[in-house]
């Protein structure tokens, strides 16, 4: 039930009730037709694009018959573990995140064990004993995959480049700016143009990696310039008279930037850090410039295929909503992980 | 370590910030167990002669020797927390409860487990009769308490010398008093302390001796009934004469 302030601001004055009506106008007129289009008028049975012939709304048969290819791109099924041993294994680290007790045991999952999985996932030969290539990695697991770790790795990344550049003696601060100005002048696109065309030039005879594996890395040099100068904002923000108590108290500088400074700062800026956290997992979809068929890359692929031209909308639609879940997910989850006061 | 009877001394102490002379030619040798009070009008370098004992600034001439060996790069580590500070601001953790304010430095510096640093946190606190507010943040107390659990914060560190940079001044007149009683109280515990501060009142009942700094240098030091009855310089006898009013 609306409570009376409510309907009172809303049609209290002439004004107010006009810009109410208009409101309502729009948004209802908006809503009737979304929801035929994408309901009442849609259409959800059927196998191929024959059953869509006729349809004034959407078809979703498309988005049925193409979701396998949506999820896993264009990875075999008998290597799907790979895919589904890389989502049980970050749900499980993520999750123990959010409680106090398995906090510690999460961060090792996370960061130790995760990165481990990964390269079992990556390099793993399979049942045939051939060299696995992630260029079929796709879907949403690509997606996923790329986002989980540029903004896991980001985080420490950059709070290790904040406190470089705020507090590290000359030649650390030097590398840490230079760090800093050189990755976030350049677009990401160009990262990973350059991780997918140049390193392997510069990488010693022998050494081969992953195309997967040299973006990721890129991504994450990206994110974590960008996630230090949020940090560092933070880090300008705790009051000086916090380090000098800590001195005075006789904790060194390392415990005083992990017990003191680092918590208030962290939560001080975790509105910008859950920004970047988003835009993080969308600027994943630039791995398609490179030839990975992300999630959007897998959508857009399936746009062309011949069997099924015309269903653009309802491609990018569903990506539409898969990407808000996600963002919306991310939001909700990060403000309950509070950085600060798991103490004594 | 032989046993000294003297904490501190500074000999022909002298600091700059760039142009500016904080300090020039300071010579003091405070006894163990001994309470002074320094006080001068604001920029006459009080702050900074206590900052300098517990090397929250460093000096340019000079030498100092606490507990009988001088202060030097390597001693910034070696004194931590056997000189405890109260700030002005209190400067107390936000982010933690008033319980883990006092407890972070003795379990993370003295290696104390968590049950014997709460157990004495608890002492603590109850020396400074805010013994109910353990799990509260800082954020939701007075500023008399939140300045007494910075008291008890120091104090857990066992500190010999306890060093006050105008305790009382960012408070309200009301809990002014509360604060310089839990000072009074630990005068008595035998603790070498130095406090800047205006409350001459509290100054003449508190300390053996008084200094009075102006322009970075002591211009008087005596005990308190003699500085305040019978100041032999003009400027302290100004200093006073304003605050009286």
């Amino acid at each position: 039930m609306f409570e009376k302030s409510f309907i009172k601001a809303c049609f209290g004055s002439l004004w107010a009730s006009v810009l109410s009506l208009l409101f309502l106008g729009v948004f209802g007129l908006a809503f009737v037709k979304l929801s035929q289009w994408m309901v009442i008028d849609a259409v959800f049975t059927g196998t191929t694009s024959e059953a869509c012939r006729d349809a004034t709304g959407a078809c979703w048969v498309f988005v049925r018959e193409n979701f396998v290819f949506f999820m896993y791109g264009m990875l075999e099924e008998k290597e799907y573990w790979r895919a589904q041993g890389f989502v049980v294994g970050a749900l499980v680290s993520v999750s123990l995140l959010f409680f106090k007790k398995t906090r510690p045991l999460g961060l090792w999952l996370n960061f130790l064990g995760m990165p481990l999985l990964a390269l079992g996932i990556i390099y793993n030969p399979g049942a045939e004993g051939v060299t696995w290539d992630t260029d079929t990695y796709g879907g949403l697991f690509l997606t996923l995959f790329v986002a989980y770790f540029g903004i896991l790795w980001a985080l420490p990344v950059g709070t290790l480049l904040a406190l470089g550049r705020r507090s590290g003696p000359p030649v650390i601060k030097i590398f840490c700016v230079l760090w800093i100005e050189v990755w976030r002048g350049v677009p990401l696109i160009t990262v990973l143009f350059m991780s997918s065309v140049m390193v392997p030039y510069f990488l010693p005879e022998g050494v081969e990696l992953s195309k997967l594996t040299r973006a990721m890395v890129g991504i994450v040099c990206f994110s974590g310039a960008y996630m230090a100068e949020v940090i560092r904002g933070g880090l300008q923000g705790v009051q000086s008279g916090q380090g000098e108590v800590s001195r005075a108290l006789g904790l060194t500088w390392f415990q005083s930037m992990r017990f003191v400074v680092l918590p208030q700062a962290l939560q001080m800026v975790s509105p910008a850090i859950l920004n970047n956290f988003i835009s993080l997992f969308k600027d994943t979809t630039l791995v398609a410039i490179i030839g990975m068929f992300d999630f959007l890359g897998a959508v857009q692929a399936a746009t062309k295929n011949s069997a099924w031209l015309g269903y653009s909308t309802e491609g990018y639609v569903f990506a539409a909503i898969l990407f808000w879940l996600f963002c919306y997910g991310i939001s909700k989850l990060s403000r309950r992980l509070n950085p600060a006061g798991h103490l004594t | 370590m032989k046993e000294s009877k003297v904490d501190i001394e500074f000999k022909q102490v002298g600091k700059s910030f760039g142009s500016f002379i904080a300090l020039r030619d300071i010579n003091l040798t405070v006894a163990k167990g001994e309470k002074i009070v320094i006080c001068g009008p604001s920029g006459s370098g009080k702050s900074t002669l206590i900052r300098l004992i517990n090397q929250l600034e460093d000096f340019d001439q000079g030498e100092i020797q606490v507990f009988g060996a001088p202060l030097t790069l390597k001693t910034k580590s070696r004194f931590r927390g056997e000189v405890g500070m109260v700030f002005q601001q209190f400067n107390l953790f936000p982010h933690l409860t008033v319980l883990e304010n006092i407890t972070l430095a003795p379990v993370q510096v003295k290696k104390l487990s968590p049950e014997v640093a709460q157990k004495k946190a608890r002492e603590l606190l109850a020396l400074v009769h805010i013994e109910d507010q353990a799990h509260k943040y800082p954020g939701f107390l007075s500023g008399g308490q939140q300045q007494r659990v910075a008291i008890a914060r120091a104090l857990a560190m066992e500190p010999k010398i306890m060093l006050f940079d105008e305790p009382t001044s960012a408070l309200d007149p009301e809990m002014i008093a509360e604060v310089l009683e839990v000072m009074s109280d630990l005068a008595k515990l035998g603790m070498t302390m130095l406090c800047v501060t205006h409350e001459m009142a509290f100054a003449r009942m508190f300390a053996d001796r008084v200094i009075f700094m102006e322009k970075g240098q002591i211009v008087e030091i005596a005990p308190p009934s003699e500085f305040f009855s019978n100041p032999k310089t003009d400027r302290a006898k100004e200093f006073l004469s304003k605050l009286q009013h």
